[in-house]
């Protein structure tokens, strides 16, 4: 409603998310909407940690003593303690920290490598062509997460400091992650190469890196800002299903939502609640975030999903002006089985085809 | 194109395009089922490869509880000392004959522990799967009938929920609530030992404790069993609902808006029939196509489901042999896994090319 017609769209209007932002109404920008504040929330959040929270993700005392184990809620300690002794909500708030740096990791990763491999596949083909697609389904078709545990067996050997601890979870989600790239642009590469554009660049001379970076690579992005999105969740999910199997960081290194909920399985069990709530609402809620970011950018994309304000306007207009508003057209030629089994109307000369 | 193709695209009804496209079902069956050949090719040698990475899988297992001369006997006793590709390929041979090795800290055959909690991964699997479709199918369609409301918003938050809730969180939570504060559902397990003794009584028991429960004849051993499989099928379920969901809603938003169902409307068919009646089927062809990645959620979600709930089945014992380091049961799971994925999509795919002829191209 607000922006009608924009002549000149500046830069910053067609950067990814900005322009959706201006091209959505309605509900679906309500969401989009929640999804960036809580990304921004989040992303805060993890920039400063060190003082938001109240203690340090290992810190077991302060001037008046030990913070003691398990203990509930208290003013000293909003969300309490773990079983370890460690302050609930300083832990939290650690976390989101430890997320940020292996979404990061893992998708410059397997953003640059999937990238990097789509293109030359899908521009040279050929066998090399062959043999990445179906290593690249293989294992796009496997769950993710063995996947990743596998991986971080390999990287790391199950045990983890907080880089080690990254690196490992972060390169595990990357490898998992390098398909679904690496298939995304091999056919937009596939479908540009043929264009007008590739070829005449091709016929001036133009060489192949050139070609494959500036001409097919640039026009490829169209989808990247939605992978980006849906694999930042799905890598909080993996980093945190590792940490739930084990495969954590070592609670003095960092602060792990996932290693966090699986020592509290045992707390569960005897009624104390706040060791296991916290960490996984942040869970929830970060995911939450990033998907609803994610969902509003893919429904943009795709017209038969975008919010329908013209649409609307113009049904209306269609509704007042119709001359046949709902059942008037029973009584037409064929009637309503006339329509049904898609019978030509040769008479009036339209042709209905079945 | 093939003579010997001919049964199959009578059966599934859409004999003149098959034809034109020149092979038709069969054709399309064969190439999919060579297909499995490299794709379990290729995820058995990545996880060998992988796994050795790190060194041999008897010092990961007992290094530090052994000494060193009988670490190296434990080791060459194994093999473990060869060149890797020769290891490797022996490794290769003993898949493609149905052994994927024995593990180190019990020594089981792993194919063993398939026979033992394939059983109860299936069970649990099976039941996730019911609560999915019973979800997420209709209620993506309601999604799709009250699209761009509010009723539309709250489903998709709802969708986006299950699956941004882990589902070992999501199964914390039900047992805090369920099992601890309100005491309705046991906290864990598959059933409870009464009832386990009750089935194991039964001759030859079939490990899907819901059929040996029916066997017993005693209504309460099925309703201790049943109520043990609530909260982790609950768990489990939702998050593939949510996937439905979602799908199911794009699916019918978009052949609402097909030639077809205009013309439905325009001959004054309520909204409600033309969402049950006319844009519901052709959007159930994707789900098809889509529950095969699904397996693949499905079984890494099942891993963390069953570590939550203790219920003995294939992920639990997958994350118990990972605290144990014992990597050659790991890596036995997880090849057996491999395999069991690629079947399925296989499966999958050949149903959906039945249903739908498009997918055959």
């Amino acid at each position: 409603m607000t922006v009608a017609t924009v002549p000149n769209r500046s830069r910053w209007a067609r950067l990814p998310v900005v322009h959706q932002l201006r091209q959505s109404v309605g509900l679906q920008r309500g969401m989009l909407v929640a999804g960036l504040i809580i990304t921004a929330i989040f992303l805060l959040t993890a920039a400063f940690a060190p003082w938001v929270a109240p203690y340090g993700f290992s810190q077991l005392r302060d001037a008046d003593g030990l913070f003691g184990s398990a203990q509930p809620p208290s003013a000293q300690h909003l969300l309490g303690t773990t079983v370890g002794g460690f302050d609930v909500l300083s832990r939290t708030i650690w976390g989101a920290q430890t997320a940020f740096l292996v979404i990061v990791f893992a998708l410059v990763f397997s953003m640059f490598i999937g990238i990097l491999l789509g293109l030359v596949s899908g521009y040279f083909g050929g066998w090399l062509d062959r043999v990445l697609v179906v290593v690249c389904d293989a294992i796009y078709a496997f769950p993710s997460l063995l996947l990743a545990i596998v991986l971080s067996i390999a990287i790391s050997g199950g045990q983890s400091g907080l880089w080690a601890g990254i690196t490992a979870a972060a390169g595990s989600i990357t490898v998992v992650f390098i398909p679904q790239y690496f298939r995304v642009i091999r056919a937009e590469t596939v479908r540009i190469k043929s264009e007008a554009y590739v070829e005449s660049a091709k016929v001036l001379g133009a060489s192949t890196g050139r070609i494959m970076f500036r001409h097919i690579f640039r026009n490829a992005t169209r989808t990247l800002p939605l992978i980006l999105t849906l694999n930042a969740s799905e890598a909080i999910l993996t980093l945190a299903g590792l940490g739930f199997l084990g495969f954590g960081i070592e609670p003095t290194q960092a602060a792990e939502w996932g290693y966090d909920l699986n020592k509290s399985i045992a707390d569960v069990s005897s009624g104390v609640w706040w060791t296991a709530v916290p960490p996984g609402i942040a869970i929830v809620f970060v995911v939450l975030g990033i998907t609803l970011v994610g969902e509003s950018l893919n429904d943009l994309a795709d017209p038969r999903l975008r919010g329908r304000r013209r649409a609307a306007k113009g049904a209306g207009l269609v509704a007042e002006t119709s001359v046949v508003p709902g059942g008037t057209l029973t009584a037409g030629p064929g009637g309503v089985d006339g329509l049904e089994s898609g019978e030509t109307f040769g008479d009036q000369g339209i042709e209905v085809k079945s | 194109m093939t003579t010997t193709t001919a049964p199959a695209p009578a059966a599934s009804g859409n004999t003149p395009k098959a034809r034109r496209t020149g092979g038709g079902l069969g054709r399309y069956l064969l190439i999919r089922a060579l297909l499995i050949i490299p794709t379990v090719f290729i995820l058995v040698s990545l996880v060998f490869f992988l796994m050795r990475l790190t060194g041999d899988p008897i010092t990961a297992a007992l290094g530090g509880r052994l000494s060193a001369d009988q670490l190296a006997e434990r080791i060459h006793e194994a093999g473990y000392d060869r060149p890797l590709l020769i290891q490797y390929l022996e490794y290769l041979g003993n898949v493609f004959t149905g052994n994927f090795g024995t593990t180190i800290s019990d020594r089981k055959p792993v194919t063993e522990i398939l026979v033992t909690y394939g059983a109860a991964t299936l069970e649990l699997a099976f039941y996730a799967l019911l609560v999915a479709f019973v979800v997420g199918i209709p209620l993506g369609m309601l999604a799709a009938y009250v699209r761009d409301r509010w009723g539309d918003a709250a489903l998709r938050v709802f969708a986006i929920l299950c699956y941004a809730t882990p589902v070992f969180f999501a199964g914390l939570l039900t047992k805090l609530v369920f099992s601890v504060w309100l005491g309705w559902l046991p906290i864990s397990g598959r059933a409870s030992t009464r009832a386990q003794l009750q089935m194991q009584r039964l001759d030859d028991p079939t490990g899907i404790y819901t059929i040996d429960a029916i066997r017993t004849g005693n209504p309460d051993v099925l309703a201790d069993v049943l109520l043990h499989a609530v909260m982790p099928a609950l768990v489990l379920g939702l998050l593939t609902a949510g996937v439905f969901l979602r799908l199911v809603r794009t699916n019918v938003i978009g052949t609402l808006s097909t030639d077809y169902v205009e013309s439905g409307r325009s001959r004054g068919v309520r909204e409600y029939r033309l969402v049950t009646k006319h844009a519901y089927r052709p959007a159930l062809i994707p789900i098809i196509t889509v529950i095969g990645l699904q397996i693949a959620l499905l079984l890494g979600g099942a891993v963390l489901t069953e570590t939550t709930f203790e219920w003995r089945g294939l992920g639990f014992m997958l994350s118990q042999y990972l605290q144990a380091r014992d990597f050659v049961a790991v890596q036995g799971i997880v090849a057996l896994l491999a395999v069991i994925v690629a079947l399925t999509n296989f499966l999958v795919d050949v149903i959906a090319a039945i249903i739908d002829p498009r997918v055959r191209y």
